[in-house]
């Protein structure tokens, strides 16, 4: 807008080039973010042959809904990592809300005296790490936890950073309000639920979205821990399928003979690309802001 | 003795409070606490079957061989190399991004183009992945079919350690530019107004509002993420290299990280000494990167260290 005025009251050489190279530089930029999505949404819904014999275009040759179909058809496996990575997602960030709401609720309690030391034995966790191996051997060879879907949920359950990012939101709240309510004989936990949980609502939006997205997206938990094909969540599965396309592809080209199995179609690949990143894309639009608001609370401080 | 009761009083006055905090506790022991004492295996032959406490003791010898066979200077190269670059580009043009996007007056453009730049760090990597394939493989890629029609001759990107390198950093650039340019905006938007008013009064174009007021005012912001940024310069971005390059030899001499050693050396190689030795260089040197860059920003300015 204020651009826009100073154009009409102004106009000069600088403002108008600034604008040229601006809006010319940031649709080309944009473009490029989207054009990967659009490859696949424009391959997803092609002929299959006519993209073996002229690869992937911009703009589909030949319509087909033959890959979504063939999905469809056979969608148990689909269907199962389905479940699997709705339920780690339900249950991973309601448990991590909850977790992360009460340790940020404890951390702005000013009469809390160990507080900068919880705070400090958190932080700690971001700056040293035992690493992916140890963490490995713990959990598969002491809490015995391969193949359990708690090997999923467990380790993005809480995060320092969450926990930094909730204290941030609450500290907003007024303490004159948890005063009122612990005189009317408020104990801590009714505090909590019933004065803090409420006006917290943003960052718990906010934290909620980010879990859930790091979920959802979650294949590489997965790849240590699961080796049942009937627990797969869904990224593990769509990354095993290309992976053993590329194996399967490969071996063939070396002229070896691996069995009467097909090779999933190029097609086929894109159109499970889309059904396993649907729900995201779908939800995008609405909670866009929540992640903008997270961004920007988080980018303040810590 | 005094100090004892001073604590177990603080309990018994906040028992709630550390109930609700004792979950989170225990969850950082075991989870964050308890691996770190797997620095020990760094030390070991590890036998999966004898366990922690009884694999053979080795001492250094897992950190000679890293260092004396050349895996370990090749590791470091590319980790440090990489994340400089990341570093570099990404904030470059997360910055330019949030320029355009704070002064171009369209809202209906600007809104649309952030809603999108946005949109790639939603994805997961498994999708990074296919997208890259979509793009470069030889045989239906669309870099690869575009070349073809125009009659120019195919290049086979997964045998070129080469190109990868520009790939990986391009692609990490654009996963991240959202995310980052919303931070740099954020910034914009707590400028002072004023300051811009007078200026255009003055007769400023914008050009000269950008490299006179924006750009001196964005510099500390940059420069402390830079740093905070160069602080983890030794932690990969695992998922990124593995889901492009994946186990692809080829391409090792140019895009393995410390990260993707560590994991080929649990889940292919079953190497668990050499890769805790990796592992265990990549948490101290880390560490003490972090305390640095931490003590040299709080000797700067207090208020912008993190501790």
């Amino acid at each position: 807008m204020k651009a826009g005025m100073i154009g009409q009251v102004r106009p000069d050489k600088g403002t108008a080039s600034f604008k040229l190279i601006g809006y010319s530089f940031m649709s080309l930029v944009t473009l490029i973010c989207f054009i990967p999505f659009w490859l696949i949404i424009v391959a997803s819904i092609s002929d299959e042959k006519t993209i073996l014999v002229e690869g992937f275009k911009l703009w589909p040759q030949v319509f087909s809904l033959d890959a979504y179909r063939s999905i469809f058809s056979d969608a148990g496996p689909l269907m199962k990592a389905y479940a699997v990575t709705m339920f780690i997602t339900a249950l991973g960030t309601l448990l991590g809300l909850l977790l992360t709401a009460m340790t940020g609720y404890v951390l702005t309690r000013q009469d809390f005296k160990a507080r900068n030391k919880v705070s400090f034995m958190i932080y700690f966790t971001t700056l040293f790490s035992g690493g992916v191996i140890p963490s490995y051997i713990l959990m598969v060879k002491y809490l015995d936890l391969k193949n359990s879907l708690w090997a999923l949920v467990l380790p993005c359950v809480l995060s320092p950073w969450n926990i930094f990012l909730m204290r941030n939101f609450m500290k907003s709240i007024p303490s004159s309000l948890v005063e009122a309510a612990r005189i009317d004989g408020a104990g801590d936990w009714q505090v909590f639920t019933r004065v803090i949980l409420p006006l917290s609502k943003a960052g718990l939006a906010t934290i909620g979205l980010f879990l859930a997205l790091n979920y959802w997206n979650d294949w590489y938990h997965a790849s240590l821990y699961i080796t049942k094909e009937e627990l797969y969540p869904l990224q593990y599965m769509l990354y095993r399928m290309l992976s053993n396309a590329e194996y399967m592809k490969q071996a063939a080209e070396a002229g070896l003979f691996l069995g009467t199995e097909t090779l999933p179609s190029e097609t086929l690949k894109m159109a499970t690309a889309l059904v396993v990143t649907g729900p995201i894309l779908l939800a995008y639009p609405f909670v866009q802001k929540y992640f903008v608001k997270g961004v920007m609370i988080g980018s303040v401080k810590g | 003795m005094r100090k004892g009761t001073s604590l177990l009083s603080g309990v018994r006055k906040h028992s709630v409070l550390w109930l609700m905090l004792l979950p989170v506790l225990i969850y950082f022991i075991i989870f964050s606490y308890l691996p770190m004492c797997g620095i020990w295996l760094a030390f070991t032959r590890f036998d999966f079957r004898l366990g922690f406490f009884k694999s053979p003791f080795v001492g250094f010898d897992n950190f000679r061989y890293l260092f004396e066979s050349g895996i370990f200077f090749r590791l470091l190269r590319n980790t440090v190399l990489y994340n400089a670059a990341f570093i570099l580009c990404g904030n470059m043009m997360q910055v330019i991004c949030a320029l355009f996007l704070n002064d171009l007056g369209n809202r209906r453009f600007v809104k649309t183009s952030q809603s999108l730049i946005f949109l790639p760090y939603f994805i997961s990597y498994v999708l990074v992945g296919l997208f890259s394939y979509a793009l470069f493989n030889v045989d239906n890629g669309l870099i690869n079919t575009t070349l073809r029609s125009l009659g120019l001759e195919e290049y086979n990107f997964y045998l070129e350690p080469n190109a990868w390198p520009f790939i990986i950093v391009a692609v990490q650039v654009w996963k991240g530019l959202g995310y980052g340019s919303v931070v740099y905006l954020s910034v914009m938007s707590s400028f002072d107004q004023e300051i811009y008013e007078s200026a255009r009064i003055d007769g400023a174009t914008k050009w000269q509002q950008v490299r006179k007021l924006t750009l001196p005012m964005v510099k500390p912001t940059f420069m402390l993420l830079v740093m905070f940024n160069l602080g983890s310069i030794l932690k990969g971005q695992f998922q990124l290299f593995y889901q492009l390059v994946g186990n692809n030899g080829l391409l090792f001499n140019t895009t393995d990280i410390i990260d993707t050693y560590v994991y080929r050396s649990l889940t292919v190689n079953f190497d668990i000494g050499m890769g805790s030795a990796a592992g265990v260089f990549q948490s101290v040197f880390g560490c003490a990167l972090v305390l640095i860059v931490n003590a040299l920003v709080r000797r700067h300015d207090k208020d912008l260290a993190l501790f």
